[in-house]
């Protein structure tokens, strides 16, 4: 199957190049810091994790999404979401694959990685998030690649192929919960230092992912032969609904807990990111602009009216999806270096060498996934033009070839 | 008063975490309350190592202060170590340095503490905890404790993640964001350099330790900081502990710090 990636339109090859020379740039700042060393980043001896981190912490939480359509799909049988689920699949694995990058670009001394495993060490919480991404990933290829090759051949999928999706399915709920360990087990870190951090996790990872998966969905409409339907359309953005209010609901409770008992150790990381503290303010706009998306986006999602008219509910995903992005993409991870040991506010601001390697994981991301979603539509699309005679032969040209122009902020 | 609520603090602290070395931190509390029989109890007694250490230093800030002596501190670790001088705050790498009260104590300032004391310079380094966090979430073992309480690294097996950074809340920690040998006027060649893109940190001295040696700051400090074993109740260390007031920093977090302060009125003693 994978042949039919080689075949595409002038457009897809273009948006191809284009990916490539963005992966290009990348791996050329990439290599700037293995030379020179992570100094050329905007981290520090305070603020010690930055944007690697934080993107690492929001694509784990979009390959959990999967799970959206996993679910209802498998567990429940609902049939709308058959056509979709092989996307939400592979949006996994790429995403999986993008916060595995995000680590290693994040590592010292990434040439030793290997001593993760040579010296495994069952107390470090790193070592278990391993160990369940790479098999989340892992199911997801078997999964993806298995029931799409049993679409190709008219059958249904193979029973290990369902017997591996309901296995997948703790697994994604694991990869999610063990990446909110990493940071909540941290003494002393009182803003991460928080029970909930895992719900807060998976809940914005059920509003952001299934929302990047719906954005794809009218992409591959607008560039490819395939149709998701309206009714699956507003299912899934019923599930971005409601799990941003739920999202938004445990902020709150964090914000209520850490005001009313006064805890100055909690109220100081939310009153930087909101307020500033002793003039360090860098995360003041992008939190005004993440709150009054995701109070925007919710009330876009929730009036049918607006959910329905497609233009709208554009808009309402690209703001949920936006809110989550600076909430767990940039200031999840920032804020608990706030206050530092000393009680003192240290700010961070990456540098364009940092920004370049993140740029360059999303154009693998992105070409990971233009290459996975294009086998699968040219794949169903020569399941339709067997029987049918006269197809529309225009569009087999212009099949997929933007698959994935994820409208992320990078 | 304060004390005793202090040491009942220090020994629930102790009994949460899971380490038998730290079982005979608690004693060793206990031990300073005056109950020196309940470190030989049957069962406290550890199975960690044949004859268990804490090591740990008494520090006297007011001291420290009266013989002008934190900086010599500081520079011969700092050239022993070969500790490279970044000049930059953003990347320097520190294994022992001076901070005020509000920062090494923060929880602790008030304003109506005396000037003296909340100006003073306060030598802050590895604390050389019971129940370290940095060692807990390292995922190749490169932070580990030894029999002895001493929480070493292992900069060859470290992989640069700064989880250990982020683990620490004392700040103890530092990440060669360059490569170290540039920033060094001079090597020391019996002590070796680091690479970039690993974390270090005060190692207590272990390799004077394991000859017998004290560690370089106490030598400097003229008597200002003691160093020993905490649970050996005759050691030195832990009879300052039983005559002077003394703070540690951050203990609500449960890890154990070993690194005691002086607070006024105990320089005599100390
Ligand atoms: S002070 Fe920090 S680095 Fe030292 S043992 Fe304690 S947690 Fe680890
Ligand atoms: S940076 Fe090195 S010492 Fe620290 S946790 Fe990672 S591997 Fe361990
Ligand atoms: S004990 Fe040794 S390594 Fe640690 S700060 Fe003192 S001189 Fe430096």
């Amino acid at each position: 199957m994978l042949e039919k990636a080689f075949h595409g339109s002038k457009a897809y090859w273009a948006w191809i190049i284009f990916l490539l020379i963005i992966i290009g740039i990348g791996v050329a700042a990439y290599a700037n810091q293995l030379i020179n060393g992570l100094g050329v980043t905007g981290m520090s001896r305070d603020v010690s994790w930055g944007l690697y981190i934080a993107q690492f912490a929001f694509f784990v939480g979009v390959a959990a999404s999967g799970v959206m359509v996993a679910i209802p799909y498998y567990l429940h049988n609902y049939k709308l979401f058959g056509k979709v689920v092989i996307f939400g699949e592979f949006l996994a694995v790429a995403a999986v694959l993008m916060a595995m990058l995000f680590v290693v670009v994040d590592l010292g001394q990434p040439v030793r990685i290997m001593n993760v495993i040579l010296f495994a060490t069952p107390h470090a919480m790193i070592f278990w998030d391993m160990v369940v991404l790479s098999s989340y990933l892992l199911l997801n290829i078997l999964i993806g690649w298995g029931a799409l090759s049993a679409e190709r051949r008219g059958f249904p999928p193979a029973k290990w192929v369902k017997v591996l999706s309901y296995i997948a399915i703790p697994f994604a709920i694991s990869i999610h919960t063990v990446t909110a360990f990493l940071f909540c087990g941290l003494p002393g870190r009182d803003y991460w230092e928080t029970a909930i951090l895992a719900g807060r996790f998976l809940s914005s990872a059920f509003a952001s992912g299934p929302a990047l998966l719906i954005m794809l969905c009218f992409i591959m409409r607008k560039v490819s032969t395939f149709r998701v339907s309206d009714k699956a359309i507003d299912s899934l953005a019923k599930i971005v609904c409601y799990a941003m209010i739920i999202n938004v609901f445990f902020f709150l409770c964090e914000v209520f807990t850490s005001f009313y008992s006064a805890s100055p150790a909690h109220m100081l990381p939310i009153a930087y990111l909101f307020g500033g503290v002793e003039g360090a303010t860098n995360l003041v706009v992008p939190m005004i602009i993440a709150t009054i998306c995701a109070f925007g986006g919710i009330a876009f999602l929730i009036f049918p009216q607006l959910r329905k008219n497609h233009k709208t509910l554009i808009v309402g995903l690209i703001a949920v999806f936006l809110a989550c992005w600076i909430d767990k993409g940039i200031a999840l991870v920032l804020a608990g270096f706030v206050p530092n040991s000393f009680e003192q506010v240290v700010q961070y601001f990456p540098t364009l060498n940092e920004v370049l390697v993140i740029a360059g994981v999303y154009g693998i991301g992105m070409l990971v996934l233009t290459v996975l979603y294009k086998i699968t539509v040219d794949v169903r699309k020569s399941l339709d033009q067997r029987p049918v005679e006269a197809v529309d032969e225009d569009k087999m040209d212009e099949a997929m070839h933007a698959a994935s122009s994820v409208p992320a902020a990078s | 008063m304060e004390r005793r609520t202090f040491l009942k603090a220090a020994a629930a602290v102790g009994a949460t975490s899971l380490l038998p070395v730290s079982a005979m931190a608690v004693s060793s509390a206990m031990a300073s309350s005056g109950e020196d029989a309940q470190r030989e109890e049957p069962g406290v007694v550890d199975t960690y190592d044949a004859t268990p250490k804490q090591w740990g230093f008494v520090i006297d800030a007011k001291k420290i202060e009266e013989l002008g002596v934190m900086d010599d501190m500081i520079g011969a670790c700092n050239h022993a170590h070969n500790i490279p001088q970044t000049g930059d705050p953003k990347t320097e790498v520190k294994w022992i340095w001076a901070e005020p009260f509000e920062n090494t104590f923060a929880d602790m300032e008030s304003e109506y503490m005396d000037e003296e004391t909340l100006d003073r310079a306060y030598p802050v380094l590895c604390n050389h905890c019971d129940n370290p966090p940095c060692v807990r979430v390292c995922p190749t073992k490169a932070t580990f404790k030894r029999s002895d309480g001493i929480v070493m690294m292992d900069p060859h097996r470290c992989i640069g993640c700064r989880f250990c950074m982020g683990g620490c809340p004392y700040g103890a920690r530092s990440l060669n964001f360059f490569d170290p040998r540039l920033y060094l006027d001079e090597i020391n060649p019996d002590y070796p350099t680091r690479t970039k893109g690993v974390v270090e940190k005060c190692t207590l001295c272990a390799e004077r330790i394991d000859k017998g040696e004290i560690p370089l700051c106490v030598e400097a400090s003229k008597g200002a900081v003691l160093f020993g074993d905490l649970n050996d109740p005759d050691s030195e260390v832990s009879r300052a502990l039983k005559e002077a007031f003394f703070i540690r920093r951050r203990v609500s977090l449960g890890t154990g710090p070993n690194m005691y302060y002086i607070v006024s009125g105990g320089a005599e003693n100390a």
